[in-house]
């Protein structure tokens, strides 16, 4: 049996939620005050997900940087190999918001796309 | 003299919005004058996701929010000048700028819309003893210098304050491979959002210091470490309690402050709470024609609000212009924020202007459980509704309504307050 201490970020209480596990299985959830904290601590111990926003370099462009983001969130533990493949790309101006920089960001099948357009100069 | 119907002082979020809905009332003349090299204000450099779930139903990032924005202005054909300062405003609305292609110059406006947004408090308003070494940087400078500029401006991180911006960086400088050692705040809760704690603190093991702050700054040419302290409930640091951390980068996310140099010198009555000018239901400052919203009236958490809040300035601004804004003139009334309540805008309504609907946006001074929002019309209470949780770093909000203020003929002020039952 393993306890997992999570803070609930569904509003400003944050209530302390605690999930028990037997192994894979979640057996108990206590400490959240509502519907909304269950679900959160549900998904955050079984499948927890973010969405990474960084840099790339861009060449021959109005702007030595263009902001990207994974098109969906992404297993939390691959955040930092995809920040290491980020961290390789250069892109070529044009670029436009919503373009596909990165086809699959470190496996996951997500692709990383631009959030800021870049011009050629 | 150029003159324009309506000229928008910043091109952030709240001045787009603003020239936007000025533009779909009908103003064809209009001006934004923006100082930066291009449009967005600070979402440019806002590259995280989290904005825009009220008003476009997604998560989008700052760029993102601020293009889809900056493309409706286009759209529009509204002009704007760049690399543009705005130097002064007359009481009579003429706006003195400067830029490189046109030197010194001055317009003629025939209502102003204020939307020069907020900045960082600094170093100095904190008082921070010790030596004064490189490596001390506002979140929002290094935010700008790692996500705009491309360069680190460190690699071992403490951060004072745990603003949202704070919060963001902490994760943002972790993840492009420095090391974030701890977050101190001062205050007994942070300012920043649950989600932002999880998110961007304990997801990378960031530890969260509350009731402390920097004591001490070491280090002559580039900053070497600083000391934290924890303080007692006045904020004085408690003997003992030093902790030293060795660093090269402290930033600091301690609060942010409207600009508002150009509000004050043209003479606008200020709120003393929110820094910013003092607005009527219109969002109209106490002179006539000169309108203000976003984080110049008031730091706002959410941009959603600002565009609301600023579409509403330019609708009125346009009302202004069209000398339909002042025809109907009916009493005023004074909203009063006290017992938890620490400022409301707008701070005066008339009656008679007041729209079916009018959204009064405010803060609570401290951290509320189980604690009910009150209105009060004159001495009367009616409204009264339960929160679970009420915290300082979230906007809250009452409507009022213009039927139900109508009927009370001897209403001179609305009182808002946090009552316990």
């Amino acid at each position: 049996m393993e306890k997992k201490e999570l803070v609930c970020i569904g509003c400003p209480m944050g209530c302390p939620v605690t999930v028990t596990m037997e192994g894979n299985e979640i057996t108990d959830i206590t400490g959240n005050t509502c519907p909304r904290g269950r679900t959160y601590a549900e998904k955050e111990v079984t499948n927890p997900t973010r969405i990474v926003t960084s840099t790339v370099r861009v060449a021959g462009g109005d702007r030595p940087f263009i902001s990207v983001k994974t098109k969906e969130d992404i297993p939390k533990e691959k955040i930092f190999d995809c920040m290491q493949e980020i961290n390789g790309i250069t892109v070529k101006a044009p670029v436009k918001i919503g373009d596909v920089v990165l086809e699959n960001a470190a496996g996951t099948g997500v692709p990383v796309i631009a959030t800021k357009a870049a011009a050629v100069v | 003299m150029r003159s324009y119907d309506i000229v928008v002082i910043g091109g952030g979020p709240a001045g787009l919005a603003a020239a936007a809905s000025a533009r779909k009332e009908g103003i064809d003349s209009i001006l934004i004058l923006e100082r930066d090299k291009e449009l967005g204000g600070i979402l440019n450099q806002c590259i995280h996701n989290g904005f825009g779930l009220h008003t476009f139903q997604e998560e989008l990032t700052g760029p993102e929010y601020a293009g889809r924005f900056i493309d409706i202005v286009k759209e529009l054909g509204i002009p704007y000048a760049l690399h543009t300062m705005v130097m002064g405003i007359s009481r009579e609305k003429v706006v003195t700028a400067m830029n490189r292609e046109e030197g010194m110059f001055q317009i003629q406006a025939g209502a102003v819309i204020l939307a020069m947004g907020c900045r960082e408090r600094s170093r100095g308003a904190l008082n921070i003893p010790g030596y004064r070494p490189a490596g001390i940087f506002s979140a929002g400078t290094a935010q700008r210098l790692v996500n705009m500029e491309g360069c680190m401006p460190g690699r071992e991180v403490v951060i004072l304050g745990s603003g949202d911006i704070g919060l963001i960086m902490a994760r943002r400088m972790t993840l492009e491979g420095a090391k974030v050692k701890v977050v101190a705040e001062l205050m007994p809760y942070s300012g920043g959002l649950k989600r932002n704690i999880v998110q961007c603190l304990d997801d990378y093991g960031i530890p969260l210091k509350l009731c402390h702050t920097v004591v001490d700054i070491r280090g002559k040419e580039r900053l070497q470490g600083i000391t934290l302290a924890q303080v007692d409930e006045k904020g004085r640091p408690i003997p003992g309690t030093q902790e030293e951390y060795s660093c090269d980068t402290l930033l600091l996310s301690v609060g942010l402050i409207p600009e508002n140099e150009l509000s004050r010198d043209m003479g606008v009555e200020m709120d003393p709470v929110t820094s910013g000018p003092v607005v009527n239901e219109s969002l109209e400052t106490s002179i006539p024609g000169v309108f203000a919203c976003g984080n110049v009236l008031h730091v706002h958490d959410l941009v959603d609000y600002v565009s609301q809040e600023a579409g509403r300035a330019g609708t009125n601004a346009a009302a202004f212009v069209r000398g339909e804004l002042h025809k109907d003139s009916g009493r005023t009334i004074r909203i009063i924020a006290t017992e938890g309540v620490r400022y409301t805008v707008p701070r005066y309504i008339d009656d008679a202007r007041m729209e079916r609907l009018l959204t009064v946006r405010f803060r609570v001074g401290a951290v509320f459980r189980d604690s009910y929002i009150s209105v009060y019309y004159n001495d009367e209470r009616v409204m009264h509704r339960k929160k679970r949780i009420m915290a300082p770093g979230e906007m809250e909000e009452v409507v009022l309504q213009k039927e139900k203020t109508a009927s009370y003929p001897d209403l001179e002020r609305i009182t808002i307050k946090i009552e316990k039952e």
